[in-house]
């Protein structure tokens, strides 16, 4: 059974059906919507359960020739990194579709742009060929494109042009990188690249096109990562499109969409390029830093909910990119060490689910508030709700403090160990990244405070419903994982552990600094 | 009955169990919240008993039991439970004052709303307390450090209507937040250096042998000891999660919360924390100590904030009007007492007051909670007055709670752990300043108790609501009772014999106490006493508005005390505007830099699409535009002809064929 198929294209069957379908009725577009989306989740089971984390490789393999002059192969994979990131998708995105469950204009659209989207992001995740992964890489775009601008607020068609064109324009980098490797090596399979770049020959291949095209190429792809993440301070593009789309689709853009950045960054820059992401990792640092502090101290400056929420996103990615940076950084130099690069890299991975589920049901929360004050999601729109909603506002508190990173709760664990990974690597660096974790404490407090707090006034003084039924059954079972990942994170490590392990014993010193091509 | 390590964790496990209970029972199911928190805590207590007699069969022993938490790369990050005297005690006496502050919270908040999740979320705070108690990582110490700082948080802010409670619970949590990111690096350092956090291991733990010499060993570029820059680290955590001088700012706030909190989190347990954390470490605290080439030793430290944060609370505390911000400034002062003791090489007698300590402010607490309650939620002092009449029992277990904390001589528990503290200070060869600062707090400390009494207790009521007090239902006196029975009674820990710092710590040699030192500190609490007597008690206040007598005296002093020497507002405006500032630079970088290229870089594109479009317009197609004229002008002559009436054509057909046939027959003549 060609599983990882069907993982991808069973929601595009089910984009298919909707389109096919053009008397379907709004009940029943909904629920196909629905269950086209759960089968990420339930196949993802099915492949948890058949996956063996210790075993080398790719799981599931699919590979067949498919267009044999260009020596272009339909070849998917599954490791430790992509099933967690296919159980993400499958728990987030019903999570989101239920979040818009009451989208009035059109579920039918709605549901086929989304389910359009979720396949693209799958295929993103377990694409193994340059070709058909950049293919999903840019098929993600449309659907976003339009759903944040056919369902957005009243700014959404300005941020999702932003969003479209400054996505496109990074990725358009990186496809002209791409162009230049199939040029000089024939390929465009990510083992086999890796398998070069891990020989050296790569670059070698490459320099022979011209000495300056390794960092050309270098750059073309970390500039399209980049803009994906975003990696700071290519992230203007992400509070606005953030904030304007609708909840469900700020769901899964934060969920599932932020991690096929670092995806990229993890599948792609840092095995093909480990040289030259060394020689940059010391700027690359700085930004990643960047993202962190700024991320979060800008995060304090906002007073729309929604804004708020999108800076803590891009300080939480950061983290993520300052693991893989300090790893890069302190290759072949004294520092490095292989129990601080594991637990830098198992961090990442626990952070990249982790803030999927939690940032997710932040803006499920966000979304809850903004349905009952007619739109309005101010910081000074509220108050008191905590009175006015007991439930709510416990199971909001709950995802914030996940969200900060409190112990006990999923966040925790990754941040603990992109600290102790990243103190071991580059202590400055994660000296000042612990301001992060103060302003995020900061403002998500003064959320808290100012939003549930007090006596009751803005939208919560008049009538204000608790959560009940469909938002009920999204944010309960995310709340739930909360609990159960920050409890026995077993659950998730166990399945990459063995993958950092041989990633980390396989790092090549040599490789990454003796061929340094920068000056 | 003993229970052994193994099973140590069902100590925190049973309340946690209630706060489960207690966070899925609807609001209305007060009696089976608050008697799962209270059975809960009850049972904790008898499981901590059994496992004191365990510890204390081999006080030197420390038993463990460790377990794989998760798996990383070829290791593995490992938790574990430690059982030894200091576990089982710190166990006792939490689960002990915790019991009987649930039941005084029976009483207390027996009209609120919210009594279930009151419950709850003190079962949880008790949980999580006894989770630092028996863990033997730094880490499981470290998530339970943190979930204590969760509870204490919701519970300052039990009362969330009130803006103060919000605002001061958020205080709380951000400020001990800032000293627990020290801890977070002290930890992760100590993990990168010994690649485990486990305390005992079977010589592998950090807190044994060769983890502690190899600390030592290495030096940093400063010429600080490895072990001595994650010391202080570490210390940073206990300095703000124990109120210690410079991040003590929100204690005081914190009393925002319902008084019972006050009495369990911020007097007895949780700010003790600190001083566990300390106790728990000391191993690799004193580590650097016999290295003489070291700048600076960690435990220096600690001794000099000690000795600062015991004087500075003993003085504010002087010029405090409301009953709980003056207990509230004396834990200030007394957690100070336990950091020097252990600074000056005595953590024994840091866990000895720490121990007294939670009894008898847990007491004072308790008892200020009963005339808090009994005077309709009046808690300034100068509206207070004349309840020992009727509030006998109150103010009799309040005095002796008082009496413990000044040090009155003898009889109280109080002082022998002050007498332990103040022996150790002279002892310190390093330093006397600490003691001098310890003996003035001691002046201190007699002085507002004093004045607390007297003023809340003796003289005349000075408002409506301090006359219709009456003693409040035994349900909160009984413990009251029971808390100054054990304020009295655990004197005998130190006399005759001094037995309890000695299961602590059997190799501690404790020489008997230098007599002249104990001459002088009961000289000097007769003194506070006295002094506090001649200026609140002999001449008392006739009604709420009259002036204080040392703020008469000394009115710039007493201003400046009143309003906690100006640290909030020197914070407000350092940190405060510092990051306010960060903040606005990082949204204006957003909003103008970034923002502002990016939008460049459109415009610029968008001016491209300009250029091209002049371009094509004005060169391109208008050599196309003119030949598509030329053409448009041909057809629209030609077009003429198509008038789209029939009759035309068919005269046009017509005409020609006329002149067709015409043609054919002039061409046939030819």
């Amino acid at each position: 059974m060609p599983l990882l198929s069907l993982i991808i294209f069973v929601p595009w069957v089910g984009a298919l059906l909707l389109a096919a379908l053009p008397r379907i009725g709004d009940g029943a577009a909904r629920v196909l919507t629905l269950i086209a989306s759960l089968s990420t989740l339930a196949l993802g089971l099915v492949a948890l359960a058949s996956f063996h984390p210790a075993a080398p490789g790719f799981q599931f393999v699919e590979q067949h020739d498919w267009i044999r002059s260009l020596n272009v192969h339909y070849h998917l994979g599954l490791d430790g990194m992509s099933l967690l990131l296919v159980l993400l998708t499958g728990i987030v995105s019903p999570a989101a579709l239920l979040a818009s469950w009451k989208q009035a204009r059109s579920p039918r659209y709605f549901g086929l742009l989304f389910l359009a989207l979720q396949g693209a992001a799958l295929g993103v995740f377990l694409a193994l060929d340059f070709f058909h992964w950049f293919i999903f890489w840019e098929l993600s775009l449309v659907p976003a494109f339009f759903l944040i601008k056919l369902w957005g607020g009243p700014g959404a068609a300005r941020a999702a042009y932003q969003f479209f064109i400054y996505t496109l324009a990074g990725s358009a980098f990186m496809l002209l990188g791409f162009a230049a490797i199939f040029a000089a090596t024939g390929t465009l399979d990510f083992t086999q690249l890796a398998r070069l770049a891990a020989d050296g020959l790569l670059v070698e291949k490459l320099a022979a096109v011209s000495g300056f095209w390794p960092q050309a190429v270098f750059l073309g792809v970390l500039l399209g990562l980049a803009v994906k993440v975003p990696l700071f301070p290519f992230h203007t593009w992400l509070p606005p499109a953030y904030a304007e789309a609708p909840v469900g689709v700020s769901m899964f853009l934060t969920g599932v969409m932020s991690k096929m950045g670092v995806y990229g960054f993890l599948r792609i820059l840092w095995p093909l390029f480990p040289a030259h992401l060394h020689a940059a990792s010391g700027w690359l640092l700085c930004l990643a830093l960047g993202g962190v502090v700024f991320g979060a101290f800008a995060a304090m400056r906002q007073t729309d909910l929604k804004r708020m929420v999108a800076y803590s996103s891009v300080n939480h990615l950061s983290y993520c990119l300052l693991a893989l940076f300090a790893v890069s950084y302190s290759t072949g130099r004294i520092g490095f060490t292989v129990p601080a690069s594991i637990a830098a890299f198992a961090g990442t991975l626990l952070q990249m689910f982790n803030h999927g589920l939690s940032a997710a049901a932040l803006f499920l929360c966000v979304g809850i508030l903004e349905s009952r004050s007619g739109g309005r999601r101010g910081l000074g729109d509220f108050g008191g709700v905590r009175t006015a909603a007991p439930v709510f506002a416990g199971l909001c508190g709950i995802t914030m403090f996940s969200s900060l990173g409190l112990p006990g709760l999923n966040g925790f664990v990754g941040e603990f160990l992109i600290f102790r990974g990243v103190f071991g690597l580059a202590p400055c660096t994660a000296t000042i990244a612990t301001l992060g974790l103060l302003a995020t404490a900061l403002f998500l407090l003064t959320f808290w405070q100012r939003v549930f707090h007090g006596p009751r006034a803005g939208a919560a003084s008049r009538e204000f419903r608790d959560v009940a039924g469909i938002e009920l059954v999204a944010l309960v079972p995310l709340v739930a994982l909360m609990f159960l990942f920050g409890v026995l994170p077993h659950l998730l490590t166990n399945l990459f552990n063995p993958l950092v392990t041989s990633w980390v014993s396989h790092i090549n010193p040599v490789v990454t600094t003796a061929q340094l091509p920068l000056p | 009955m003993t229970l052994s390590v193994q099973h140590l964790w069902l100590i925190p496990a049973l309340p946690l169990l209630a706060a489960a209970i207690g966070a899925l029972t609807p609001s209305g199911g007060r009696t089976l919240a608050a008697s799962a928190a209270i059975a809960a805590m009850v049972a904790a207590f008898v499981l901590s008993c059994c496992a004191l007699v365990a510890a204390l069969a081999d006080p030197t022993a420390n038993l463990t039991y460790n377990f794989t938490w998760f798996d990383l790369g070829t290791g593995a990050v490992r938790l574990g439970w430690l059982l030894n005297p200091l576990t089982a005690f710190m166990c006792v006496m939490v689960t002990f004052v915790g019991t009987l502050i649930f039941v005084f919270s029976l009483g207390y908040m027996h009209d609120d709303e919210n009594f279930t999740r009151f419950f709850c979320f003190l079962s949880l705070f008790a949980a999580a307390m006894l989770g630092i108690v028996v863990s033997n990582s730094l880490l499981f110490l470290f998530v339970s450090w943190e979930l204590v700082g969760l509870a204490s948080y919701l519970l300052i802010g039990f009362w969330f209507q009130k803006p103060e409670a919000a605002a001061a619970a958020k205080k709380a949590f951000i400020t001990t937040r800032i000293g627990d990111l020290g801890l977070l690096l002290g930890m992760v350092w100590l993990y990168h250096a010994r690649g485990t956090l486990l305390f005992f291991d079977g010589g592998a733990g950090v807190l044994e042998p060769a983890s502690l010499t190899a600390l030592m060993v290495s030096t940093l570029s400063c010429g600080l000891a490895v072990s001595t820059a994650i010391s202080l680290l570490i210390f940073c955590g206990a300095v703000g999660k124990s109120g210690q001088f410079p991040l003590h700012v929100w204690l005081p706030d914190a009393m925002e919360g319902p008084t019972p909190v006050s009495a369990l989190i911020h007097a007895a347990t949780m700010v003790a924390a600190g001083v566990f954390l300390i106790a728990r470490i000391y191993p690799l605290m004193e580590a650097d100590y016999h290295h003489h080439n070291l700048p600076i030793h960690a435990l220096t430290v600690v001794a000099f904030i000690g000795a600062i944060t015991a004087l500075m609370g003993a003085l504010i505390a002087v010029a405090q009007n409301d009953i709980k911000r003056v207990l509230a400034f004396s834990t200030v002062s007394q957690l100070g007492f336990m950091m020097l003791a252990i600074g000056v090489g005595s953590w024994v007698a840091a866990i000895f007051h720490l121990l007294t300590h939670a009894f008898f402010k847990a007491l004072l607490f308790l008892g200020a909670g009963s005339v808090i309650h009994a005077a309709h939620h009046e808690q300034d002092m100068r509206k207070l007055g004349g309840l020992s009449g009727p509030m006998r029992v109150t103010f009799l277990t309040f005095a002796v709670g008082m009496m413990a904390l000044a040090g009155v001589p003898f009889l109280f528990s109080g002082f022998w752990s002050k007498e332990a503290i103040l022996h150790a200070a002279h002892a310190w060869d390093v330093s006397h300043i600490p003691l001098y600062f310890g003996l003035t707090a001691v002046v201190l400390t007699a002085f507002y108790m004093t004045r607390l009494v007297a003023e809340t207790f003796f003289g005349k009521p000075r408002s409506h609501a301090a006359g219709l007090a009456h003693e409040n239902p035994a349900v909160m006196t009984v413990p009251l009772v029971i808390l100054a029975a054990c304020a009295i009674l655990l004197s005998l820990l130190a006399w005759p014999t001094p037995w309890l710092q000695h299961q602590l710590d059997p190799q501690a040699h404790t020489e008997p106490g230098g007599l002249s030192l104990m001459m002088l500190s009961i000289v000097l609490v007769a003194l506070g006493l006295g002094a506090g007597w001649a200026l609140y008690g002999r001449l008392l206040r006739t009604n709420a508005s009259a002036p204080d007598p040392l703020a008469a005296a000394l009115p710039r002093l007493h201003a400046f005390l009143a309003a906690r020497m100006m640290f909030d507002e020197l914070y407000a405006a350092t940190f405060g505007r510092l990051s306010n500032g960060l903040a606005a630079l990082a949204d204006g970088l957003d909003r103008y830099v970034w923002g502002g290229l990016v939008n460049l870089v459109a415009r610029l594109g968008q001016f491209g699409g300009l250029v091209n479009r002049e371009a094509d317009e004005d060169g391109l197609n208008a050599g196309f535009d003119a030949v598509s004229r030329k053409v448009r002008s041909v057809g629209q002559i030609y077009s003429r002809a198509q008038t789209g009436e029939t009759h035309g054509y068919l005269r046009v057909i017509a005409l020609g064929f006329v002149v067709l046939v015409l043609l054919v027959m002039l061409g046939g003549v030819r």
